[in-house]
């Protein structure tokens, strides 16, 4: 015991650790609770069924009352263990519950009615994971249909975005042309310009064009991003001329020169970039709710955020749901996060 | 297909800021010559991505040469940009113009021919108090509700968000185990939805909820959070740091690291005290990175909208409604839909982020040139 801890508080130096690392420690650990446990304690919460959520307060982990199914009773009778009076010790069925009375009967004499306080006896019951709350959401609610236009939104707003922004990019870092100045200030511009100050005349353009309760009118207009641009356009420089120069020497297209030769030797402020915007678009909220509004066209955020207000009692439903919209990203998270931090820190977020 | 040095690994190797063509010159000259191999391109850097968009990358190149033949090599580049500007224009600048035109007509038409001008109507509503510090006496009681709102929660939010980042980042920084893990950790929020991050909250946090069972378990005593005004904009404050904290912590430990070891080794040799090389050195070395932290904080916390949204709907009462909340209630989600107003709304806001991204322009200007 005395070596383990000497090993643990060892430091490179060898020397003992200073207060101030406990201190540190001591802080990193609560972070590390603080910032997982609602997390954890929401998917635990998510394999509880709607009576166990009841409860308070509540237990960490899912129960489930056990039953047992009797002759001459059409529901499953739940089972009690008694912990007083003069059954104590027995595991009775509960046929029904008078104030503080309780009528029971045991299982193995189905015949004889038990009186029980309701004092003396405590539920049995065993850890069981409620996943119906996952299967009902197949089946009772349209999950999969959420799924399909979150995914269907995420992948081809990230597909034309990296398109459009690796020409933009390519064009602003490979070419001397007149007005590319001007370009870049415009690109500059742009980052000015949230979406969440011009909603009402977006709103408009995307009507005229015939794409409001439409998929496409959550895609196209995010498509174009100013930091994408700037990110590429960053990488493109480091990029030598002289590849360019030899490429074309031996006739290549400038188009062949932009896909064969600049795109793949982009390919890490890429991945960056189409991480960043799967990210985005699977998050998106404000613009969906605005163009969005059939629940047949709903992403998943915007199905949670409507079921939340209809199912306020029904959390089981909603805490599974909120679960499997949070799974593809921890799936990301846990993969990539490296190139996510890098990422973020070199654009500065959005 | 890799050659020494290239494709850059650090970070760092790559320009912070463009400066235009001298650059990418200097750039290609310093770069070690390609091999060989290079020039004879085909084949090279063929990964799965590549085969797969080959076929329509193909089918482009038919008319994207004649285009080149018809306009040479370097007015092509505006057939690459055109796009991005297309979008650019449309979905942006357009927009800009068109929320001018809708600020100054009224009604509730969305074609722009069917409004009629009303001027500054819509502004002298918004800017109509008594006393522009008591929402009470306003014309637009709920949009000054949502300024004061709105002000009060930046002001908190960003506060308390760099002050903790900023004590992450130093203690990130530390000499501690494990630090790649640490640093995911306080970041795995960002990647949540909003959504998501306001359910796992009002779940903590609801009567029956895990919180209330610990204060009850304590002797403290539960509480019904979200029916109190000053509760509920309190713990919308917290969900927002607990959500976005782990982003500025990522940008204040890079802007840490990158302060030069030896300053340090040379105060240790002067004897400074941890403290005083705490003060005299890394904060200022810092204050570059931290404004750039505060001005982006600062940015988003005045668009805050949907995680306060999905935990408390505005309320309760309009407690924890917010100034884009009241531009989306006006044009979108009311009815009549009031788009004049709800313009206006977001004419003035959006005068407040132009200020505050020139600020964050002109600042990364400055620390760039250092």
């Amino acid at each position: 015991m005395g070596r383990t801890w000497e090993f643990l508080t060892a430091t490179r130096g060898g020397a003992r650790l200073h207060w101030t690392d406990w201190a540190s420690y001591g802080y990193l650990f609560l972070g590390v609770f603080l910032m997982f446990f609602p997390v954890v304690w929401l998917v635990l919460s998510s394999f509880k069924t709607e009576a166990d959520l009841q409860r308070y307060p509540p237990t960490f982990l899912p129960y489930q009352q056990q039953t047992i199914t009797l002759d001459g009773h059409a529901d499953p009778l739940p089972l009690f263990r008694i912990t007083g009076g003069e059954h104590e010790g027995m595991i009775l069925a509960q046929l029904r519950r008078v104030g503080l009375q309780a009528q029971m009967i045991d299982p193995a004499n189905p015949e004889e009615r038990l009186q029980v306080s309701i004092r003396d006896y405590e539920r049995l019951e065993r850890f069981s994971l409620a996943t119906e709350n996952y299967s009902d959401l197949f089946g009772r609610f349209n999950f999969l249909l959420y799924f399909w236009n979150s995914t269907f939104i995420t992948v081809m707003a990230t597909l034309i975005m990296l398109l459009t922004n690796s020409m933009a990019a390519f064009a602003l870092s490979k070419y001397r042309f007149r007005g590319r100045t001007v370009v870049l200030l415009l690109v500059i511009g742009t980052l000015m310009i949230p979406q969440t100050v011009v909603l009402v005349p977006l709103f408009l353009i995307v009507s005229e064009l015939g794409m409001f309760n439409s998929l496409w009118g959550v895609i196209i207009p995010g498509a174009a991003t100013p930091t994408g641009v700037f990110l590429l356009r960053q990488y493109m420089l480091t990029i030598p001329d002289e590849i360019l120069d030899a490429a074309r020497m031996d006739k290549a297209s400038e188009w062949k020169i932009y896909w064969r030769i600049i795109l793949p030797l982009s390919a890490p402020a890429i991945a960056v970039l189409a991480i960043l915007a799967i990210m985005w678009r699977w998050n998106d909220f404000l613009w969906p709710l605005i163009v969005l509004t059939q629940s047949e066209n709903f992403t998943l955020q915007l199905a949670l955020n409507s079921f939340q207000g209809e199912l306020q009692t029904q959390w089981s439903s909603l805490l599974a749901m909120t679960v499997l919209t949070l799974l593809p990203i921890a799936m990301v998270f846990m993969f990539l996060q490296k190139y996510i931090a890098t990422g973020i820190a070199s654009t500065g977020g959005k | 297909m890799r050659w020494p040095g290239w494709p850059p690994t650090s970070r760092r190797r790559w320009p912070t800021r463009s400066k235009g063509v001298a650059e990418t010159k200097g750039q290609g000259a310093t770069a070690p010559a390609p091999p060989p191999e290079m020039t004879a391109l085909r084949g090279a850097g063929d990964g799965f991505a590549l085969r797969l968009i080959s076929p329509v990358m193909r089918l482009v190149e038919i008319p994207m040469i004649a285009l080149q033949r018809l306009l040479g090599i370097n007015r092509l580049a505006w057939v690459f940009l055109a796009p991005n500007l297309l979008l650019f224009g449309l979905f942006a600048f357009l927009p800009v113009i068109l929320n001018v035109a809708y600020a100054t007509t009224g009604g509730a038409n969305v074609m722009l021919a069917d409004r009629p001008q009303i001027g500054m109507g819509n502004f002298e509503r918004l800017l109509d108090c008594a006393n522009h510090l008591d929402p009470n006496t306003c014309r637009e009681d709920k949009f000054w509700r949502a300024v004061w709102n709105t002000l009060w929660f930046v002001t908190l939010q960003v506060g308390i968000m760099v002050g903790f980042s900023l004590l992450t980042a130093i203690v990130l920084n530390g000499k501690i185990r494990a630090r790649g893990f640490f640093r995911s950790v306080f970041f795995f929020p960002v990647l949540l939805s909003p959504v998501v991050v306001a359910l796992i909250w009002k779940w903590m946090l609801q009567r029956n909820g895990v919180l209330n069972a610990f204060l009850d378990w304590a002797g403290i005593g539960g509480y019904n959070w979200l029916v109190d005004a000053q509760w509920a904009f309190a713990w919308s404050v917290f969900l927002s740091v607990w959500a976005h904290m782990g982003f500025y912590t990522l940008i204040l430990l890079a802007g840490l690291q990158a302060i030069p070891r030896d300053v340090y080794e040379a105060a240790t040799m002067d004897r400074a005290s941890p403290w005083r090389a705490f003060r005299r050195i890394t904060l200022p070395l810092l204050a570059p990175t931290m404004l750039v932290v505060l001005v982006l904080a600062l940015i988003k916390g005045v668009q805050t909208f949907d995680e306060v949204y999905a935990f408390t709907g505005g309320g309760p009462g309009t407690a924890t409604t917010f100034i884009i909340q009241y531009i989306y209630e006006e044009g979108f989600a009311g009815s009549p839909r009031l788009f004049g107003l709800s313009a206006a709304a977001s004419l003035l806001v959006a005068f407040v982020l132009v200020v505050l991204t020139l600020v964050q322009l002109w600042v990364n200007r400055k620390s760039v040139d250092g």
